[in-house]
């Protein structure tokens, strides 16, 4: 029997990495990461785990004893969250250029200044170039599932890239939800023990991310890139096999809500997909036919998913959890860029809400939705990107 | 051992190098200060050839230290770790 616990996502965290069998986590605490790696810590005091825990100075030597642990041939786990993250920075590029298949949670909190521990998807979004794949939830039971299902995703053959599991601090981190944990034999038949790709072997020693001339450097980072697609493809597959073993799924790349008849689509990224299938809901029956859509796969971005979208819709409303400054929201150029080259490409409006973690309810999607319904039978965007309840 | 892959398919995921001889050429010319041994200092206790970081220190059969000047860079670790000041940093092409 699946067995149904009440936790905190965080502590779902702890429960996903103690459930994939991880050999080895390397971390750093920081607010509001922290409660994952205590579960952790829990778990290895009471022998329910048995792993090398390394509490490391920084969480840059977090991710380097993990790329150190990975070369190895192990499952290496570990979490942080803004700042923490940042300091990783250099460090995720040699984990994806070493193509380690690393599972990192990266509980979201907005990068200051001004200081602040509450979410945005500044964090997460500023290291999108990194190689990493990242994948956002929208509740604790996705939390556990992605965990387990990004652990397959990775150590596939034609993947071999780490990954980022993104959940927004508080709104999940702190917050306690019923979450179905499926029985470990179920979980080991679905993720096998890891194989890696290469590994540091004494008897056979070798050096690994050396020094590499022009004449080799592009073809490693195309490599990257073929992977990339390549778990795009695999991304939907392995989430319909979890409904299979486990009864439930979470949409694969985009986790779609009424999206079949609708002429415009809100697209959101983690916890604020699940208050616009409210808002989706509400505005239904005023008779409006609008959608959701919720990114949950934001590297690699699915762009074909996107396009097969924009055939039916003629609107596409994105509303941003973080700003890129001198743009506009990650999530709206991703979108644009999607539909650029189609023939019947639908407007785009951005709307940029719930930095450093101001509420945003399904009331506030739905008064976006209004808006956006007027500019979509007026055939015009009249703002390209909208703050949301900004002071004047 | 060559393993250089002549297409992409052949390539690695990422870029591994084997263990070789002088990989990267006789990087002892890039020296400018070379490591003398005073055999009537050493005690034979190995230390130098423990921190050589480029492994230019070979341990002769009686434990002292003979430096392959091929590859040694002059980086001064030994000299420095010597518990007995037996190894001296003398600049190149002065005696």
């Amino acid at each position: 029997m699946a067995q149904m616990i009440i936790d905190t996502a965080n502590h779902i965290a702890g429960y996903a990495a103690k459930a994939a069998r991880v050999k080895v986590v390397a971390a750093y605490p920081i607010t509001p990461q922290t409660t994952v790696v205590e579960k952790i810590a829990e778990f290895v005091e009471e022998g329910k785990m048995d792993i090398e825990y390394i509490r490391v100075e920084s969480e840059h030597s977090a991710m380097m004893a993990c790329i150190g642990a990975a070369v190895t041939g192990v499952r290496t786990f570990t979490a942080t969250s803004a700042h923490g993250l940042a300091l990783m920075h250099e460090a995720l590029h040699w984990a994806s250029g070493s193509r380690l298949p690393i599972v990192m949670v990266v509980v979201n909190r907005a990068m200051g200044a001004p200081w602040s521990i509450m979410p945005d998807f500044s964090d997460s979004l500023s290291q999108r170039d990194t190689g990493w794949l990242q994948f956002y939830c929208a509740d604790n039971q996705e939390v556990f599932d992605t965990i387990i299902q990004t652990y397959k995703l990775c150590e596939n053959e034609r993947v071999f890239l780490p990954a980022m599991v993104c959940l927004e601090g508080f709104i999940l981190s702190h917050t306690y939800m019923p979450v179905k944990i499926p029985k470990q034999e179920e979980i080991d038949a679905f993720l096998p023990p890891y194989k890696s790709g290469w590994t540091l072997d004494l008897n056979d020693p070798i050096s690994h991310a050396n020094l590499v001339s022009p004449e080799w450097f592009m073809e490693f980072r195309y490599m990257i890139q073929e992977a990339m697609e390549n778990a795009k493809q695999l991304i939907p597959k392995i989430d319909r096999e979890y409904r299979e073993r486990f009864g439930v799924e979470h949409g694969g790349l985009i986790e779609k809500y009424r999206c079949e008849d609708a002429d415009l689509l809100l697209l959101t990224m983690g916890t604020m997909g699940s208050d616009a299938k409210i808002a989706v809901d509400n505005l239904r029956k005023e008779g409006l036919k609008v959608g959701s859509a919720r990114v949950r796969v934001f590297r690699p971005f699915p762009t074909e998913e996107i396009g097969k979208l924009a055939e039916r819709a003629q609107m596409l409303t994105s509303i941003d959890r973080h700003i890129s400054f001198g743009m506009e929201g990650f999530l709206a150029t991703e979108i644009k860029a999607s539909v650029f080259n189609r023939k019947d490409k639908p407007l785009v409006a951005g709307y940029i809400a719930g930095l450093g973690g101001r509420d945003v309810t399904s009331g506030t999607l739905e008064k976006i939705a209004k808006k956006s319904l007027k500019w979509m039978r007026d055939g015009k965007v009249e703002k390209e990107t909208t703050w949301v309840d900004l002071r004047e | 051992m060559s393993r250089v892959p002549k297409t992409r398919k052949e390539m690695p995921l990422t870029p591994l190098s084997f263990p070789t001889v002088g990989s990267m050429g006789k990087t002892g010319t890039w020296r400018t200060f070379r490591p003398e041994v005073d055999y009537s200092k050493c005690t034979r206790c190995t230390l130098c050839w423990i921190y050589c970081p480029d492994a230019a220190i070979i341990r002769q059969a009686d434990d002292s230290p003979k430096i392959d000047y091929d590859y040694c860079k002059g980086c001064g670790i030994c000299a420095n770790e010597c518990p007995v000041k037996a190894i001296t940093m003398c600049r190149e092409e002065e005696e």
